[in-house]
């Protein structure tokens, strides 16, 4: 039987284009009924025309999209934790469910001397952050529970507190004491995504096996992606993981159709992350020519079935992880 | 301007203010909706637009209010993070100016200055920055250094920000390249290259609301609104005067800077019924479960034992008793008490007919053309320089103002009836800044 593969897009960064621009390569996207964009981001110095905040223009293009899933970039080693967690909340509620976070780390000297609040530090340690970022923001996203809200006239009460949790999370870099200024977002939690090398077996991938439901990996044959997946899912012990195989658009672009059916066959992948260098350029390719030979080969959908980037991934919305259960007594 | 403006009237620049977590936010009323969905803030904004506003404007939280060690759940709790709305809302809104009150004791001037320039550019030209300080330790809870501020450098560090994010803002012309910002001061200590060329407005427009000496000075000498609370004719001249007193020395002129007065607005087909829905919201603004708990702020214990509808506690304030975290700090608890017993005393209140008694009275409440014509004498006689309108319900609360009064502000000629400029600078008429694009500050 035919596997249905998950289809995304990498739109590089976001120089300082007009709102209309980045709006316009979304949409596209979402006409050809991919799972999701992402946008990379970083407090590096830009290079050419600039870089403009991930977050801030993904929440600008759902407000003039309904089904695609929007997936920044946000760092971990300069920002607050309690910030990012609110902005990627924030962004689940103004696209109705269609957010995630692409976690990443800033490592150069650049970055640190524009924060100034820190020395660079090694890769092992700045992941090792990261993971505890990525946990501050699980139990932030939980720390509201769904049915919290209770607007109850008769006791004056607006909320019941006895839903709202602390975090309570004290790690090396930074402690965080909670619950959440934005109530629970749509998706619950949305889906957090790690870029991952099949080759390396590096610090990410401890995050990548505990926190993420999406990895984004780099593998240069299907071979080494396949055991890459089965060992990440046997690290992980849960089945709730999406392995996409990077894929460059530029050098592959006529035979892109082709090559991806015989990875998805041949690496039991669960899709694609298609990484354009030229988006303007390649992103109508992809949406007229790729996706519909893919459709044709019955791979992929014709339309969204559903609404939440959890709902185009077959990912289930957690519960709160401070949810008492209570329906035993009934 | 129009023609038919007459010649020499000050306009008057309005503000939607969505509505916060004060007990001030009417949650029970019917008409009341979420106060996190995106539909509510597209609803406000929408409205605002309709009506010609300046701007948009949003508070911020930090951490959840607490009392008695628990979080506070008598008022409208949970708010979504501000910058992240105005992005969404630029795509939705085409000239309203989009403001958001962000915190300069837990941010840093490297990454906030990159997102307000963000949404100027995505904007084409609408934000703004409501610059707040804090220095508790109760918020600092949330944040990597804590509560690390001590209360007298809370203008040091908001000064020392603003000039590092000026210097950031200015440091890349269009077409040219980045220049480096080293800076070295008693809060920052960065070298940096930006990651955008300047935005639309150069530098997004500058809000602040502090009300102290420091306040009014470091207003003068750096922003271009403030937002006050001196909303009466008498109150709202001196403070008018004052302030803008302040601005020569620094080489600024009268219209440099926007005094914006917080107003709330009840309206009625006469002034009585108009009298009737006030009293009404301040009575759904103080529920008995509410009242005691205002006056529990003041006595610093417990009083969940008396009836709200009965008389004033026997007992006096505990000294340092504090109950509520997140709240304004508060002095002298006895004076408080004794001045609430006496005015109690005076004209026979119960606790929660006292504490209906202190809510503020609404700034405006009338017809819509006694409304209109309040309004406009308030700028026309340098009390303000407009309003920022705090609505007491979400989203619809201003719905009825920009129906009914508006097109008589209109009449009167003092409120656009079209936007004439693109940025929120051009609506309230301040200058591009002139960027100063240098190696070091």
């Amino acid at each position: 039987m035919t596997r249905e593969l998950h289809l995304s897009v990498a739109l590089g960064s976001a120089g300082p284009r007009s709102a209309a621009h980045w709006t316009g390569l979304v949409q596209l996207a979402e006409l050809g009924a991919l799972d999701f964009v992402t946008l990379d981001d970083s407090l590096d110095p830009a290079d050419g025309e600039g870089r403009l905040d991930a977050v801030a223009v993904l929440a600008h293009a759902a407000a003039r999209t309904s089904r695609i899933g929007l997936i920044p970039t946000v760092t971990t080693t300069h920002t607050e934790p309690f910030h990012t967690s609110s902005a990627l909340a924030t962004l689940d509620f103004v696209s109705e469910g269609r957010a995630g976070w692409l976690v990443d780390v800033s490592t150069t000297e650049e970055a640190a001397r524009a924060v100034g609040r820190r020395d660079p530090a090694p890769d092992a340690e700045l992941w090792a952050e990261a993971a505890d970022a990525a946990e501050v923001a699980a139990r932030l996203w939980d720390s509201w529970e769904d049915d919290a809200e209770i607007r109850d006239a008769a006791t004056g009460r607006f909320i019941d507190r006895d839903k709202l949790h602390y975090a309570d999370f004290d790690g090396p870099h930074f402690s965080v004491r909670g619950p959440s200024i934005v109530p629970r977002p749509p998706q619950g939690r949305p889906p957090v995504a790690v870029a991952l090398d099949a080759q390396g077996r590096d610090a990410r991938w401890e995050l990548a096996s505990q926190y993420a439901e999406i990895v984004l990996l780099a593998a240069d044959s299907a071979a080494t992606a396949r055991e890459a997946r089965t060992e990440l899912l046997s690290r992980a012990g849960r089945d709730d993981l999406r392995v996409l195989i990077s894929v460059g658009v530029t050098e592959t672009r006529d035979a892109l159709p082709e090559l991806l059916a015989d990875w998805h066959a041949d690496a039991g992948t669960d899709g694609f992350h298609l990484v354009t260098t030229s988006p303007t350029e390649e992103l109508p390719a992809v949406i007229h020519d790729v996706v519909p030979a893919l459709r044709a080969r019955g791979l992929f959908r014709a339309t969204h079935t559903g609404h939440t980037l959890r709902d185009h991934l077959g990912l289930a919305r957690p519960d709160s992880r401070y949810a008492v259960r209570t329906e035993a007594a009934l | 301007m129009s023609a038919s403006t007459p010649a020499g009237r000050k306009q008057v620049h309005l503000a939607a203010h969505f509505p916060g977590v004060n007990s001030t936010t009417v949650w029970r009323d019917p008409g009341s909706r979420s106060q996190i969905d995106f539909s509510s803030f597209q609803h406000l904004a929408r409205t605002a637009e309709r009506g010609r506003f300046d701007f948009f404007f949003l508070a911020e939280g930090l951490r959840l209010r607490e009392r008695k060690g628990r979080i506070h759940d008598l008022d409208v709790v949970g708010r979504p993070e501000s910058l992240t709305v105005l992005n969404a809302l630029a795509a939705v809104t085409e000239h309203l100016g989009l403001a958001a009150t962000v915190n300069a004791t837990f941010n840093e001037p490297y990454e906030l200055a990159r997102r307000f320039a963000s949404l100027d550019h995505l904007s084409g030209g609408r934000a703004a920055w409501n610059i707040v300080t804090s220095s508790d330790a109760f918020t600092g809870e949330n944040f990597r250094r804590g509560g690390y501020l001590d209360r007298a450098d809370r203008y040091t560090r908001a000064a020392e920000f603003v000039e590092v994010a000026r210097a950031l803002w200015d440091s890349w012309p269009s077409g040219g390249t980045p220049l480096t910002v080293r800076h070295s001061g008693p809060q920052f200590d960065i070298t940096a290259r930006a990651t955008l060329p300047h935005s639309p407005q150069v530098h997004p427009v500058l809000i602040q609301a502090g009300d102290s000496d420091e306040g009014r000075e470091f207003a003068a000498r750096t922003a271009d609104i403030v937002f006050t609370r001196h909303g009466t004719l008498e109150a709202g001249r001196a403070f008018h005067a004052d302030v803008k007193g302040r601005l020569a020395r620094y080489g600024r002129t009268p219209d440099q800077l926007k005094i914006l007065p917080a107003a709330t607005v009840v309206l009625g087909d006469s002034e009585a019924e108009a009298q009737e829905r006030a009293a009404h919201i301040r009575r759904q603004q103080v529920s008995p479960q509410t009242a005691v708990a205002t006056l529990e702020n003041v006595w610093g214990r417990d009083l969940t034992g008396y009836d709200p509808d009965g008389p004033l506690p026997d007992v006096e304030p505990v000294p340092d008793g504090e109950l509520a975290q997140g709240w304004a700090h508060m002095a002298d608890r006895f004076g408080i008490a004794a001045r609430w017993r006496a005015l109690a005393e005076e004209k026979h209140l119960s606790i929660r007919e006292l504490a209906i008694e202190l809510t503020a009275r609404q700034s405006f409440i009338g017809t819509p053309g006694s409304v209109a014509a309040a309004m406009d004498e308030h700028v026309q006689t340098d009390a303000a320089d407009g309003f920022i309108l705090v609505p007491h319900l979400t989203p619809g609360g201003l719905d009825e103002f920009v129906d009914r009064v508006v097109p008589l502000l209109q009449e009167r000629g003092v409120l656009r009836t079209e936007y004439e400029g693109r940025t929120l600078r051009d609506h309230l008429g301040l200058g591009r800044p002139a960027p100063r694009p240098e190696e070091a500050v």
